[in-house]
């Protein structure tokens, strides 16, 4: 297929995009070019399949998505107004058949994705010529597939898809390791090795007095601790892939497929991190725009109903454009009146604090600010504040094990926060490192879940452990808590073994 | 669907396909299918379809939402898909859990599973059915048959060549001249309709257990010669000492006390055919399930009317025996004195939920 489905924009979308450009740049916000095109929905559907991209390597799973997507659009369950990417240009998707008033509202959400992809900090390392380098691991894993058949690509393909998520988010922005690996160490250096007690002898007589076997029966003590040197990796790795690509026995065009599904997972990582701030950002912006510029009479009902319809709340479902949104314009008006600093917080007098305004005007200023330094995890640290939650009504819920139901737990600040915080880190997902690549000297793999309160989904865990036996090829094994229990699981290429600890 | 994902899609498709495959022999002795069964599809659940992943499990996980409620209110059943966990929304919808799959389709991996033979519908040079194809056009017609694209067509040229046509005010308007109707040819076709008449037991010796296979069986029966007919209809005998001919519900439903008069059945089974389905332009189909215990008096007359009157006409007579607690059986044995001079009467025996799948290819392996 051509890259490139480029079909110039109808006239009227082109005057809404030059004027929505317009008020965008005026208001301060600052994005690579933009290309919009329009498509039809089942065009929009293998986009969004295909997470933005025209060209992907072949796979089951876009398919799989495609059809849901379609399913779903046919059932009038959902739609997709807009997809944009994170590339230079930036790419954005319209849908034909949305109407004027939500293409423009559409367009001025897009520019505000655009601001927040070029200037937010999580996405500074992130490929911005995405666009190609997709085309290219699709031409790769086509020319493997050619080369050793769909099924053995595929099912390849399928082991590392299970683990993609299993990398290190913050290694594009902190050096973990030094970058070259220093010389090796002196032999003197070296923790000396525990010697049996020899007997000072003439050299002629050495093997009479200390006989070699004898020597080395009692050379048997440092086995563990020459174990405990050589452990590889040195501390817990959390990029698991890494691990697997610098050591497990992966022929060429399988490290090459490996490499590829790491390179674009750490490309969609920064999304992940950002997604209350990247829609907050975006539809504060289009909130903005509309509503001082572009709405004009007749539209006024269908802007308010598209708007109000993507800001809808429901218990069990936080609403990152909600929540992102609010927060944004909570602190625009706290950082305009000052309400911040040791001196706001201390003050007791609740009329004073609620009528607090220093006339600071440094808002917008400060949203700026917070959308280039911040991702989810940091922006609900810093900014939520027991105010916003009670305003917003909002609550914890946590799984009754015995109901067998989700139940409001607290309206607490403290354990609000503490939830939602739980639920962002790592985007909700088991934090897993690998402990050590030569386990029981045996090179199995064993992998630790560090335990937060959540347990392990039991059977798809062994199922994710039977791909990463592929890609190892030797026993691997996950310690987790199972019931309660410190357990590892395990996976020996035939069976599953379940030892408490 | 666009080029690029079309690959994908039917890659997708065929994954479904093979786990259905894979899982067949499990669908047709559990029956689940049943319950699942739409118009046109069933959804079947497929296991094992998701990409797996170390994720959270239930137990330990919550989230934060908003709106009113107290501490301790439910606000969400725990199995409900998708829902309470990575509560942000940040996890997209990917639970693949059921998908749909077209009741042909499903004939199709049935054959393919069980290396079925397309069937060769009897007399298919001697039955023919006319049926009007709507082909052709011509001047004249009713109204309900007036093709509008072709008369404003004309009305617009006639309009524009006469110079009777305003572009700022486009008002066509036809006359008679101008109008064309849709209009048929006949076609005669091969005919491949289908009768099936389905004939069971309902003695006392029969359970719900035996009654449940039936019913499991000749849902495949059914999904197998719609696939193989254009149009399949279905008739429903039920008998003990009498036979009594009834809708679908009642078939599966019905449970009688009392002795067993095969013979019965099978009149009735004759009756219907003679009313509803000439055998010259029907392909008949019957099959009888029992227990196989009969009152033995009763035996010869059943052996007189099939060979005399059911065999000749049915392409396929099928008779399964469910075995049953009670039956003594007799009545196989009866028949398999004549299973040797008729190629279309086909035996089989099922003892229990697993050999459904092996007796749905006795009866369809034939090809008739």
């Amino acid at each position: 297929m051509t890259l490139s489905m480029h079909r110039t924009l109808p006239a009227d979308l082109k005057a809404i995009q030059d004027e929505m450009e317009g008020h965008a740049a005026a208001y301060g916000l600052d994005f690579f070019d933009t290309v919009f095109e329009v498509l039809d929905y089942d065009e929009l559907s293998m986009f969004a399949a295909y997470g933005g991209f025209p060209t992907r390597y072949p796979h089951w799973r876009f398919g799989a998505q495609y059809d849901e997507l379609m399913k779903g659009y046919s059932y009038g369950l959902q739609k997709i107004y807009e997809m944009v990417i994170n590339t230079d240009p930036c790419y954005a998707y319209l849908l034909k058949a949305n109407a004027i008033t939500d293409q423009k509202l559409v367009i001025a959400h897009v520019y505000g994705h655009c601001d927040f992809f070029k200037n937010n900090a999580w996405f500074a390392h992130t490929n911005r010529k995405m666009l190609d380098q997709m085309a290219n691991h699709a031409a790769r894993i086509n020319r493997y597939i050619d080369r050793f058949g769909t099924e053995v690509v595929e099912e390849f393909v399928d082991a590392c898809l299970s683990i993609e998520d299993l990398i290190d988010p913050y290694l594009p922005h902190i050096r973990r390791r030094p970058a070259k690996v220093s010389q090796k160490k002196t032999e003197a250096e070296e923790p000396s090795r525990k010697q049996p007690m020899r007997f000072e002898t003439r050299s002629y007589l050495e093997p009479y007095v200390n006989p070699p076997e004898v020597m080395s029966s009692l050379d048997d003590t440092p086995d563990q601790e020459r174990a405990e040197h050589q452990r590889i990796p040195a501390e817990p790795q959390r990029d698991v892939l890494l691990f697997l690509l610098e050591h497990a026995p992966l022929k060429d065009w399988q490290h090459d497929v490996l490499s590829i599904i790491r390179d674009e997972a750490y490309y969609f990582a920064p999304q992940g991190q950002t997604k209350i701030m990247n829609e907050g950002w975006a539809s504060y912006w289009h909130s903005t725009i509309m509503t001082r510029h572009g709405v004009t009479g007749p539209d006024l009902i269908d802007y308010a109903d598209h708007h109000s319809g993507t800001m809808a709340t429901s218990p069990q479902r936080l609403n990152p454009y909600k929540l992102g949104i609010e927060l944004f314009r909570d602190i625009e008006e706290r950082w305009n009146k000052g309400q911040f600093g040791p001196e706001y917080d201390t003050c007791d007098d609740i009329e004073k604090k609620e009528n607090w305004d220093l006339e600071l005007g440094l808002g917008r200023d400060k949203i700026f600010e917070v959308r280039r330094v911040h991702n989810d995890v940091t922006f609900i640290d810093t900014f939520l504040t027991a105010d916003f939650c009670r305003r917003h009504r909002m609550f914890s819920f946590a799984y009754n094990d015995g109901s067998k139901n989700y139940e409001i737990q607290s309206r607490e600040f403290d354990q609000i926060k503490q939830q939602l915080l739980n639920n962002l880190t790592n985007h909700g997902r088991p934090m897993i490192y690998v402990d050590d690549g030569n386990y029981r000297n045996r090179g199995e793999l064993y992998l630790t879940h560090q335990y937060q309160g959540n347990e392990l989904k039991l059977g798809e865990a062994q199922e994710t452990l039977r791909n990463l036996e592929r890609l190892w090829g030797r026993p691997v094994h996950i310690e987790s808590v199972v019931d309660d229990l410190p357990t590892v699981l395990s996976f020996d290429g035939t069976d599953h073994e379940m030892v408490t600890l | 669907m666009p080029p690029g994902i079309e690959r994908d899609v039917n890659r997708f498709k065929q994954i479904v396909r093979g786990k259905v495959r894979q899982n067949l022999r499990k669908y047709i002795t559990q029956g689940e299918m049943i319950g699942r069964k739409g118009r046109e599809a069933v959804s079947i659940p497929i296991p094992n379809i998701d990409m797996p992943h170390f994720r959270h499990g239930q137990k330990g996980s919550g989230g934060v939402g908003q709106g009113e409620g107290e501490p301790g209110q439910p606000i969400g059943r725990g199995q409900d898909p998708g829902q309470g966990e990575g509560s942000a929304g940040s996890e997209p919808g990917q639970h693949i859990r059921e998908v749909e799959i077209s009741l042909a389709e499903l004939a199709d991996i049935l054959a393919d599973e069980l290396e079925l033979p397309n069937i060769q519908p009897k007399g298919q040079d001697s039955i023919k059915s006319v049926k009007h194809k709507y082909s052709s056009v011509r001047q004249t017609g009713p109204d309900s048959l007036r093709h509008f694209r072709r008369t404003f067509k004309r009305a617009l040229k006639r309009q524009i060549s006469s110079d009777a046509y305003d572009p700022i005010r486009p008002v066509i308007i036809p006359t008679r001249d101008d109008e064309r109707f849709r209009s048929w040819k006949d076609v005669s076709e091969p005919q491949t309709n289908a009768a099936v008449i389905y004939l069971m037991d309902v003695s006392g010796s029969m359970t719900d257990e035996q009654k449940e296979i039936v019913r499991t069986e000749s849902f495949w029966i059914d999904t197998w010669l719609r696939r193989q007919y254009d149009g399949v209809q279905r008739r429903y005998i039920i008998h003990d000492a009498v036979a009594r001919e009834v809708d679908e519900d009642t078939f599966y439903r019905t449970r009688e006390s009392g002795g067993t008069r095969i013979s019965s059945a099978y009149k009735g089974a004759r009756i219907i055919i003679d009313r509803d389905f000439p055998p010259d332009d029907w392909n008949i189909y019957c099959f009888h399930f029992s227990d196989g215990d009969n009152w033995g008096e009763d035996n010869q007359g059943c052996l007189g009317i099939l060979t005399e009157t059911l065999l000749p006409v049915c392409n396929l007579f099928g008779y399964g025996q469910v075995q049953s607690p009670y039956g003594s059986g007799d009545f196989l044995r009866e028949l398999k004195k004549i299973d040797g001079d008729w190629e279309n009467l086909i035996l089989s025996e099922i003892a229990g939920r697993d050999d459904i799948y092996d007796s749905i290819k006795q009866f369809l392996g034939t090809g008739r």
